[in-house]
């Protein structure tokens, strides 16, 4: 049974990244008045399945002198991280792998295994380039990581739970509680952008400066797991915003002649899938930040702020 | 609770599964010719100029060492954070103070420059 709802997650864990690779390249086209994927299947529909196939048929390289170990341990460590995410994301009332108690703290401490996949993989490549790419981006998303905690204890505050579920369930929030939420939603979805590498923080990457950052020596399967990390900690950053902030499965109408599973199920996606659509709409319009800048964004905005609005959040509490 | 775990468990463990199994595709499928020029790290079509693995300034150190600080702060605050309800005032101006200070050390470093990028 377990061993089962773990499959079948994970195809879905799977499946969702080459869709949302699919998606990225049918927006940014979209947006940037380009045609984007064409010709494979109806619309390119089957673009990515092609060139998941292509990339199975392609040589596997190790860079000279690399270490092979950190080396090929490093994408798999990526995409094992962005599937544990999925763990205590409720899809619908009872639909969910596993409610722990701990579930928001749970996910902080899963998904930020990221990073050390990141910087091992950019150490292990010997390439100049690759360790620039893993350093940064060990500063940018450890710097984010603390106002990402701050939304979620908000939230961990008006609720007072950490289970995922009951998250869902104590919302939509008292009125009163608004300010502090939409500061912390705000907050979140920021870092969260940042977590993901992202423009405009995709600074590990940054393709004009470094290559392609923390990856440059990736060959085609293991290059393509770092995409299904990111796409699928994507998808997952997304889920959970949809979970804290947007009322998870809730709808603001029961869907006609379906039950509760399917109904929620719906209009989770749905919200989700708009959430994705925002940030790959920020991504294909916004420039790049300086490392400075983005630093700074974290450190001296980001932080105090939501220092505050924990003190705010725990005033309303005890006051409402 | 156990059983909690054992879901983790048993998800690390597919998940590794799923992600190993294309690389073994990889290496059934994939041509192999290797020689020693392939291999050499790209650094912009020149040969590589000494190795990455030198002596550099790992800036990020003091971002590292306040992330570790306050990280640790936030897990503090998790519990505090579910049972605010039933503690009331007291605990909500304990944790004042308690953020009061963490805030005194984030000006404190702010001022001390280290959080500059240099």
């Amino acid at each position: 049974m377990v061993v089962l709802a773990a499959v079948v997650f994970t195809f879905l864990a799977v499946g969702g990244p080459l869709f949302l690779v699919l998606a990225e390249r049918k927006i940014s086209a979209w947006i940037q008045a380009r045609v984007g994927p064409k010709h494979v299947g109806p619309h390119g529909i089957l673009q990515t399945v092609a060139d998941t196939v292509k990339l199975l048929q392609k040589e596997s390289i190790v860079p000279h002198r690399a270490d092979v170990v950190l080396f090929t341990a490093a994408p798999v460590l990526v995409a094992v991280a962005a599937l544990l995410d999925w763990i205590v994301i409720p899809f619908a009332p009872g639909v969910i792998v596993r409610d722990l108690n701990v579930g928001i703290l749970y996910f902080a401490a899963v998904s930020s295994l990221t990073v050390i996949g990141i910087l091992t993989g950019g150490w292990a490549s010997n390439n100049k380039y690759s360790l620039l790419g893993g350093l940064r981006s060990a500063a940018q998303m450890v710097s984010y990581e603390l106002p990402l905690g701050f939304s979620l204890l908000v939230v961990a505050t008006l609720t007072g739970t950490l289970s995922t579920v009951r998250i869902v369930e104590a919302q939509p929030y008292p009125a009163h509680f608004y300010p502090s939420v939409i500061v912390a939603a705000v907050v979140f979805l920021i870092a969260a952008t940042a977590e993901a590498n992202r423009i405009p923080f995709d600074l590990p990457e940054a393709e004009a400066e470094l290559v392609a950052g923390y990856f440059s020596e990736y060959t085609p399967m293991r290059f393509a797991l770092f995409q299904l990390g990111e796409y699928g900690a994507l998808l997952a950053s997304s889920a959970l915003f949809t979970t804290l902030f947007l009322g998870g499965w809730k709808g603001p109408f029961a869907l006609p002649g379906v039950g509760p599973v399917v109904d929620g199920m719906v209009w989770f996606l749905l919200k989700t899938y708009a959430v994705v659509f925002f940030l790959m709409w920020v991504r294909w319009t916004y420039p790049r930040f300086r490392i400075d800048q983005l630093l700074n964004v974290s450190w001296k905005i980001l932080l105090p702020v939501s220092m505050a609005n924990l003190l705010v959040a725990g005033v309303l509490v005890v006051l409402g | 609770m156990p059983l909690d775990w054992a879901y983790v468990a048993v998800f690390a463990l597919v998940g590794a599964v799923m992600a190993v199994l294309p690389l073994g595709v990889v290496w059934l499928l994939a041509p192999r010719s290797q020689y020693a020029q392939k291999r050499i790290p790209y650094e912009s079509g020149i040969v590589p100029f000494g190795e990455a693995w030198s002596q550099f300034h790992v800036r990020y150190y003091l971002f590292g060492l306040a992330f570790l600080l306050f990280d640790i702060e936030v897990i503090y605050i998790y519990p505090w954070a579910v049972v605010l309800r039933e503690l009331g005032g007291f605990a909500l101006v304990e944790m004042a103070v308690f953020l009061g200070v963490l805030g005194v050390a984030l000006a404190y470093a702010w001022k001390k420059g280290a959080l500059e990028w240099a």
